[in-house]
């Protein structure tokens, strides 16, 4: 394409803004709320999935030696466990550590251990976790297999309870992006439908003179992708601000931090951006295409 | 490309069906070569705007050849539709001038859109403007000019690319007597020149005033071609 074709296209797309002034200023206000509606659920989506990723990565097991079993044995095991193909870190507790750990519970209440200490009645353990949260259950029953492991303890439950919320969490957030993401399609498809039946004339005799089809395009692709990206700038600006208040004035909720400012913001940002100038070039082509077809 | 052949436009057989079941052409055949000046008349429904929009590519034929000054239609690809049509240019009852250009602006609308050179832009547009005699209305916009200088613009929008034919689809339609004459005697001379003129008319006098080569269609096929005919049909 030539220089001076390039700058026909831009001038004719702003200048088709500009000519549309109240529809344009109708599909930058959709487009501008669509955007803002889908920040605030990236924003709200990115916490969401690190809060559950927090969440997840506490979930470790308690794997019980047997108490007949001898150190060696227990090292042995350790090593076993370590082999395991999907195993995140593996730590030790001796149960002279244990005994220790229960001592600082019962602070202030020694006297009611005093009588075991010599008969540790407590046997060795390991917490291990799992590289994938989400396998601790598999893993769990593979590591009970081995004959000196007493029980695998894990909370089950409370564990698929977690699981299953963190999931629907992130599926819901999936299906509203894409909602959200085909009504501001949709908003600007009819945009630049208005703008092309404005200049429908204008196609008819660009195409009997012997236009291109990309040259009557790109026109309206770039009044689309102007749409797009001007609508994103109000919602970025009010996002950056809001978002900065928060971590500023509430830097942790109960025991949840909120994701720093840097880099989110300026990541979901340029989601936007990209959002924006993708749907509003998708936007013209969906409309154009019914007018250049022969 | 067959540019060295005479033969400008060669329909073999050709039938056309629109979706809705009506039948336009019925296995019509025609050559028209280089240089020649062809009325196109018929009642109305006979055919003669499927004829004419087939030559531009407007409309596909549903069954048969056509050849357009070396393009073979059926095989043309749609993306390649612009290049057929540069070689091509069109003229209509209605002008289909731009409200918010001017005549400048309008003739130099279809070198812009193929994106000519500015310099050849330029050139052109005052060669053909002198041609069809509005060097004095360069400025003025469409809905300034009476209803012949607009066809004017037309017909100088049509040339501006040097196309081998100009096909016209009753460029008199909307136009008084006088003018219509006036539009005529500007289309004999562009012929004179050596561009082929394809016209469909229903304007009587015309055809049997300035006489040339008739085709009529009735029935979605020809049902005359005489080399000096006339128009043969009550008006």
């Amino acid at each position: 394409m030539k220089l001076r074709t390039i700058g026909r296209h831009l001038r004719e797309g702003l200048f088709s803004l500009k000519r549309n002034g109240w529809m344009t200023f109708a599909s930058l206000s959709a487009v501008t709320v669509t955007l803002l509606l889908l920040g605030v659920f990236l924003l709200l989506a990115f916490n969401v999935q690190q809060f559950s990723k927090q969440i997840e990565s506490q979930v470790e097991m308690n794997v019980m030696v047997k108490t007949g079993a001898s150190r060696a044995e227990s090292l042995e095991l350790e090593r076993q466990i370590k082999a395991l193909p999907g195993v995140g870190s593996v730590v030790f507790v001796s149960k002279e550590e244990g005994f220790d750990q229960m001592k600082e519970k019962f602070k202030g209440y020694e006297d009611m251990l005093a009588g075991i200490e010599e008969e540790n009645p407590l046997p060795d353990k390991f917490i291990v976790k799992a590289q994938d949260p989400l396998k601790t259950k598999a893993l769990s029953t593979q590591i009970a297999q081995f004959p000196i492991v007493d029980k695998v303890n894990f909370g089950e439950e409370t564990v698929d309870q977690l699981f299953t919320a963190t999931k629907f969490v992130r599926n819901a957030g999936a299906v509203f992006v894409f909602g959200l993401i085909f009504t501001a399609l949709f908003l600007i498809s009819n945009t630049i439908k208005v703008t092309i039946f404005a200049r429908r004339r204008e196609i008819e005799i660009m195409r009997l003179v012997g236009a291109t089809n990309w040259f009557i395009r790109w026109p309206f692709l770039v009044e689309g992708f102007l749409i797009g990206v001007l609508g994103a700038i109000v919602p970025i600006g009010v996002l950056g601000f809001a978002y900065n208040y928060l971590v500023d004035k509430y830097p942790s909720l109960l025991v949840f931090h909120l994701a720093p400012f840097d880099p989110l913001v300026f990541m979901v940002g340029g989601t936007l951006i990209g959002i924006g100038a993708l749907i509003g070039m998708a936007g013209s082509v969906m409309s154009i295409s019914r007018f250049l077809r022969i | 490309m067959r540019k060295w052949c005479v033969t400008l436009i060669e329909m073999h057989d050709v039938w056309k069906t629109y979706p809705n079941g009506s039948v336009a052409l019925q296995g019509l055949s025609v050559r028209i070569d280089k240089g020649e000046f062809v009325y196109v008349v018929g009642p109305s429904g006979a055919g003669k705007s499927t004829f004419i929009k087939l030559m531009y590519r407007e409309e596909r034929p549903s069954k048969g050849a056509i050849f357009i000054n070396g393009f073979n239609i059926e095989r043309l690809k749609e993306r390649k539709i612009p290049l057929l049509r540069r070689q091509i240019g069109v003229v209509f009852q209605d002008f289909k001038l731009l409200s918010n250009l001017t005549v400048k602006e309008n003739i130099a609308f279809a070198l812009e859109v193929i994106e000519a050179s500015p310099k050849k832009i330029r050139n052109r547009v005052s060669e053909v403007v002198e041609l069809v005699g509005l060097q004095d209305k360069l400025n003025a916009l469409p809905n300034e000019l009476s209803g012949g200088q607009q066809q004017r613009v037309s017909i100088a929008r049509a040339l501006v690319n040097n196309p081998s034919v100009i096909i016209a689809d009753e460029p008199t339609g909307n136009l008084d007597p006088d003018t219509s004459w006036d539009i005529m005697r500007l289309f004999d001379k562009i012929n004179q020149r050596g561009t082929t003129i394809v016209m469909a008319t229903h304007n009587r006098e015309i055809v049997n005033t300035m006489k040339k080569r008739v085709i009529a269609i009735e029935n979605g096929n020809i049902a005359r071609d005489e080399r000096r005919g006339v128009y043969g049909y009550e008006a």
